[in-house]
C-alpha cells in the first residue's frame, strides 16, 4: 500500500451542529484509512472541555469566560434555531429517532480511531482554558504543527 | 452469494455503516468477502466509493424491503 493520505480539519466553531459535521467527516476519513487531525481553535476548544467542574487558578476574566462557554460537546448550542438551548434539545430527540450518533460519542469514536485531536495553545490562553479542563489524550500545538500536517494533506477543511 | 462475515448495520446512520465496515474488514484476510446489511440510503454510494478507494471490490449489491445488501471482497 502507498503512504497514508491525510485529512486535516480546523474546528473553529463552537456550535453543536458544525462540530458534528466536522467529527462525522473526521470519522469517515479515518474509515478511509486517512491519518486525521482535528485542530481545535477558539470556540471549537469547547468541544474538548470536560463536563465537570475542574479547580484551576484563573483570573476574573478567565473565570467569566469559563462560566459563559459550554462545558463540553454535549452542552454546545446549535448554529441556527438554538432558541436558548431548546433547539439543541429538540435536535437531540430527532437524532435519537434517526439513530444519528450524538457529538460526545462521535468524539469518543474519533479517539478510538486514533484521530489526532489538537488544542490550539494560543487560543486556550485567550479563553483561559487549561489542560486540566480538556479531555485526556489530546495534543497541544500551534499553527506550525497544524501546517506541517496540512501541507501534506489531501483533504483540508475549516469549520 | 456466500460471504465469510456478515455485518448488520441496519438502522445505523452516517457515518456508522462505513466506520463499522472498515472495522469488520480489518478482521478479514485478503480475498475474503464481507456482507453488509444497512438501511442508510447514502450507503449505496458511500460503500461503493469506499471500496474503490480502499482497494476492495464491490462484488454485488441488492435491495430488498428497504434493506441494502452489499458483498465486498477484501483487496
Amino acid at each position: 500500500m502507498s503512504e497514508k493520505k491525510k485529512t486535516t480539519i480546523i474546528l473553529f466553531s463552537g456550535d453543536y451542529d458544525k462540530a458534528m459535521a466536522a467529527y462525522i467527516i473526521a470519522n469517515g476519513a479515518a474509515a478511509y484509512d486517512h491519518e486525521v487531525t482535528i485542530f481545535h481553535t477558539f470556540w471549537g476548544l469547547n468541544a474538548l472541555r470536560k463536563d465537570e467542574n475542574i479547580q484551576v487558578k484563573k483570573s476574573f476574566m478567565e473565570k467569566m469566560f469559563g462560566k459563559m462557554m459550554p462545558k463540553g460537546a454535549d452542552k454546545m448550542g446549535l448554529s441556527k434555531m438554538n432558541f436558548a438551548g431548546f433547539g439543541q434539545k429538540m435536535i437531540k430527540d430527532v437524532m435519537k429517532k434517526h439513530n444519528a450518533v450524538p457529538l460526545p460519542q462521535l468524539i469518543e469514536m474519533a479517539q478510538e480511531q486514533e484521530i489526532k485531536l489538537v488544542a490550539c495553545t494560543m487560543t486556550m490562553d485567550l479563553l483561559g482554558l487549561q489542560q486540566e479542563e480538556l479531555l485526556d489524550n489530546i495534543e497541544y500545538a500551534g499553527v506550525a504543527a497544524y501546517l506541517a500536517d496540512a501541507e501534506e494533506g489531501n483533504v483540508n477543511l475549516f469549520i | 452469494m456466500t460471504s465469510d462475515k456478515i455485518l448488520d448495520a441496519k438502522g445505523l446512520a452516517c457515518p456508522m455503516p462505513i466506520v463499522k465496515t472498515k472495522k469488520a474488514m480489518n478482521e478479514l484476510e485478503s480475498g475474503q468477502v464481507l456482507e453488509i446489511l444497512t438501511t442508510d440510503k447514502g450507503a449505496k454510494n458511500d460503500l461503493a466509493a469506499w471500496a474503490k478507494s480502499s482497494g476492495h471490490e464491490l462484488l454485488n449489491y441488492e435491495e430488498e424491503n428497504d434493506v441494502l445488501r452489499f458483498w465486498i471482497k477484501k483487496g
